[in-house]
């Protein structure tokens, strides 16, 4: 089972995957704690169209996906000002995006496999230069995420006294979105668009409802996210399915009993912790 | 006297609704003012105004002797009905610990000055007990006691408060005005609170201001809360009852 | 060939029954889902759909069947388990993405055909069939009794569920019983769009409906009117121009939405003076 490291593409998977878990993780629990998770699906829709018009092109998906998730995150702020009519915003950036998406795919040759490989990843594919690449990208996210820590959470829980404190919450909004969109953009290769989803929103999902303390939170998000992909590579090296599945399943599979059974747990305890202290 | 907050001819429009018109106050230091008004008279309005969010259309504000801006950290401001879902995944002290340092870009790392002041503001409020629950699952008065001991932190010069005794039973009010008005009290803090009902601040008082239809009226409550001032803001007639001490507006909602 | 002889053919007759079928209840369907705030569960809802065809294929059954089944079994789930499924839940979110996982799962079982992925996350109505047009047929006409009979209660909860719920109105009946419907109309348009672009159909002429009329009856029918012109051109472009239907659909629709965005600056304020504001309740 564990043969498979002798493969250089395996190891490629793997670093590339784990660096991609990590930012996909933290991201992701702002992404939840802003509300925004359908935001997060559509910009990975969003780089479909960004992929496809790359391979037409003849240039690298990667700078596609940047490009479009890139714009289509700056639209979606735009657009969606109030919650109400965010979703909506939101839906009609990602469905255009994806209708061009299959328009520059039929213009394309390789119609179906190419569309294939975007939509479900391509494990197998990914090089050197291309985990050279995710870490580059990645580098910049974290830097840009560390800088932006502490008025993104605030923004996040209390915009209102936010934006009375002075910070920009506005422009926050456009920015944290752009950080998903490169990092979804980098996330494509290894789990495709159809999953980048999975690994943003799912370890966060169960994080949150493990803890309420913002740090843990995020810590734990991080650590799931690991094991996902790590796990996900590894079963999708031994078996016919893509790793996609498996890191949507796991996900998924973890979330349920922790949802479900976090009342019992969620709050119980915290109450006067400090009264007898 | 010092002048903390003075407005002169101020008016504020969106588009071509009036909000404002031709306002002039000037509030003391160290005063405790309530803020009264229908809906929709402008209150959310002008603390807005006074945090720089909003900018007159016409006119000239000065707090503590500088034109409104935003993130002025002289300022602790507790907005008019926020709703946590019970769910929400943030302990109380993250949510106070906001007001200190929130705005600053950077992670920032957990220090034993930084827990130390939160304590402080917590126990302030009386919440330290809570400092470790999760915020939704807290009640709407201990959710209020939080805010506004995120509003002290920075340990303010001037408190703007938004409606906080919406929502709290008759208990809860008197508790949140009796810690207002210790915080004005002792730390000399100028104070204005919006508020639907001026009967549980009447002691805590020391002056009222009336929006009503664009214009302000301020001075002592019974300056203010009687038939002649009432019905000239309004512009239709209004009574004023006093019954043991307690103000009823009849023919205008308070 | 000319327009004429295609327009006798039988997949191209199939293609407009079905797509005219569709586009009316989607525009229905729609006006409601945007009431409720539905709009990121109509999306789940539509992966379901894929991972739904893509076990159909795999053991080999009508895809929409398997839609059907798929999409109505996590309708009842999601209505059960979650009080509101509202579009910002991250419940919702989950179910998504596992959904996807499912259909990948599926996909990569059935001898890892790459078209039969692409024709259902995009779209073939040109390949549709005189039994999917039944099957469309029968399944639409369900969601229109179902529709006309809730009409009112469910215009009511949608727009204020406590005080429906105060009136008597079984809300969360109502909200299993919307789900279910709005199960079914995912599942058919699938069919037309395909799995990734049900939102085009199904959201976005009712989201541009919304901005132009505020009675519920001129909504209705804006959207409907809306979705039929966004489909019948489609289907006539894609006839002409080659390019997939879905595309030239997910373009008008798209166009007529940003029409209604730019729209509200050319509108008489004073027509909506009346309504009751929220903060003016005096
Ligand atoms: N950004 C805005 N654009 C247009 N109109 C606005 C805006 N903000 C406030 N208004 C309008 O200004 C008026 C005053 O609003 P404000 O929120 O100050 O009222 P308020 O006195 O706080 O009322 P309440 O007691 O209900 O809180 C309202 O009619 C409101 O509709
Ligand atoms: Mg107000």
């Amino acid at each position: 089972m564990f043969n498979i490291f002798q493969y250089g593409f395996i190891q490629n998977a793997f670093i590339a995957g784990s660096i991609v878990a990590v930012v996909a993780a933290l991201l992701g629990y702002f992404l939840i704690v802003r509300g925004l998770t359908f935001a997060g699906h559509a910009l990975s829709n969003v780089g479909f169209a960004g992929a496809a018009g790359a391979v037409l092109a003849g240039i690298q998906p990667v700078y596609g996906l940047v490009i479009f998730t890139v714009a289509g995150s700056v639209i979606i702020s735009i657009l969606g000002k109030r919650i109400r009519e965010r979703d909506v915003a939101v839906g009609v950036v990602m469905t255009f995006a994806l209708g061009l998406g299959i328009l520059f795919l039929s213009l394309y040759h390789g119609f179906a496999e190419s569309a294939y490989s975007i939509l479900f990843g391509s494990i197998l594919g990914i090089s050197q230069s291309d985990v050279i690449v995710t870490a580059l990208f990645s580098l910049i996210i974290i830097l840009g995420f560390g800088y932006l820590a502490r008025p993104l959470m605030f923004s996040s829980f209390d915009p209102e006294a936010a934006e009375a404190r002075g910070v920009p919450v506005r422009t926050l909004d456009i920015i944290f979105l752009i950080l998903v969109a490169l990092a979804i953009s980098v996330s494509m290769q290894i789990v495709g668009v159809l999953i980048v989803f999975a690994l943003l929103v799912g370890p966060a999902a169960t994080a949150n409802r493990l803890t309420p303390r913002p740090a843990r939170a995020m810590g734990l998000a991080i650590v799931l996210g690991l094991i996902y992909i790590w796990l996900g590579i590894i079963l999708a090296a031994n078996t016919v399915f893509p790793v996609s599945f498996f890191v949507a399943a796991l996900s998924f599979v973890v979330y349920l009993p922790v949802r479900l059974l976090s009342s019992h747990w969620w709050g119980r305890g915290f109450r006067g912790e400090n009264v007898h202290a | 006297m010092q002048d903390s907050i003075i407005l002169e001819n101020v008016g504020v429009r969106f588009g071509e609704l009036s909000i404002l018109n031709d306002v002039n106050l000037s509030i003391h230091a160290g005063e405790f003012i309530v803020v009264l008004g229908p809906n929709g008279a402008g209150k959310t309005t002008l603390l807005k105004l006074l945090l720089g969010l909003i900018h007159p259309s016409a006119g000239k504000i000065q707090i503590l002797g500088r034109t409104p801006r935003r993130g002025n950290q002289a300022i602790g401001y507790v907005p008019q009905h926020r709703v946590i879902e019970p769910e929400t995944p943030l302990r109380a002290r993250d949510l106070v610990g906001f007001g200190l340092d929130g705005h600053r870009w950077g992670i920032g790392l957990p220090s034993r000055a930084r827990t130390e002041m939160i304590d402080r503001a917590l126990e302030e409020v009386d919440a330290l007990s809570l400092a470790e629950s999760p915020v939704g699952l807290l009640s709407g008065g201990e959710q209020q006691r939080l805010m506004i001991a995120q509003a002290l932190l920075t340990d303010p010069k001037i408190l703007l408060l938004d409606e906080p005794l919406a929502n709290l039973d008759l208990a809860h009010q008197q508790e949140v005005v009796g810690l207002i008005s210790r915080i004005c009290r002792t730390r000399g803090v100028t104070t204005l609170l919006v508020s639907h009902d001026i009967n549980p601040l009447l002691q805590a008082t020391d002056r009222v201001l009336f929006l009503a239809r664009g214009h302000a009226a301020i001075g002592a409550p019974s300056e203010v809360i009687n038939n002649e001032t009432l019905s000239r803001l309004y512009g239709l007639p209004v009574e004023v009852a006093r019954v043991a001490d307690r103000f009823f507006v009849l023919g205008a909602e308070l | 060939m000319s327009m004429l002889d295609l327009l006798r053919q039988g997949f191209v007759q199939n293609a407009f029954l079905a797509g005219t079928i569709i586009a009316v209840i989607s525009g229905i369907v729609g006006y409601f889902v945007i009431l409720r705030g539905q709009a990121f569960a109509t999306e789940t809802l539509s992966h379901v759909g894929f991972a739904g065809a893509a076990g159909a294929a795999l053991i080999g059954i009508n895809s929409l069947i398997g839609m059907i089944f798929l999409t109505v079994l996590t309708a009842i789930g999601m209505g059960t388990l979650g009080q509101r499924v509202k579009g910002r839940d991250i419940e919702v979110g989950m179910v998504l993405s596992f959904m996807l996982g499912l259909g990948v799962l599926f996909l990569s079982l059935y001898t890892q055909n790459a078209t039969r992925a692409v024709n259902l996350l995009f779209g073939s109505i040109l390949s549709v069939t005189r039994e999917d047009v039944m099957l469309t047929l029968g399944s639409s006409v369900v969601v229109l009794i179902v529709l006309i009979i809730l009409f009112r209660p469910l215009l009511f909860a949608s727009l204020d569920p406590v005080a429906a719920e105060a009136r008597g109105v079984p809300v969360q009946t109502l909200s299993i019983l919307f789900l279910f419907v709005l199960a079914l109309t995912v599942s058919q348009a699938v069919e037309v769009v395909g799995a990734l672009l049900v939102f085009a159909l199904l959201i976005v002429p009712a989201a541009s409906a919304e901005r132009f009329a505020i009675k519920p009856f001129s909504v209705l029918i804006l959207s409907v009117v809306i979705s039929l012109f966004s489909t019948w051109s489609g289907l006539l472009l894609s006839l002409v121009g080659h390019q997939p239907a879905s595309f030239y659909i997910v373009a008008f629709t798209s166009l007529f939405y940003i029409i209604s965005r730019l729209a509200p600056r050319f509108r008489i304020p004073g027509r909506y003076r009346e309504l009751p504001h929220p903060s003016r309740e005096v």
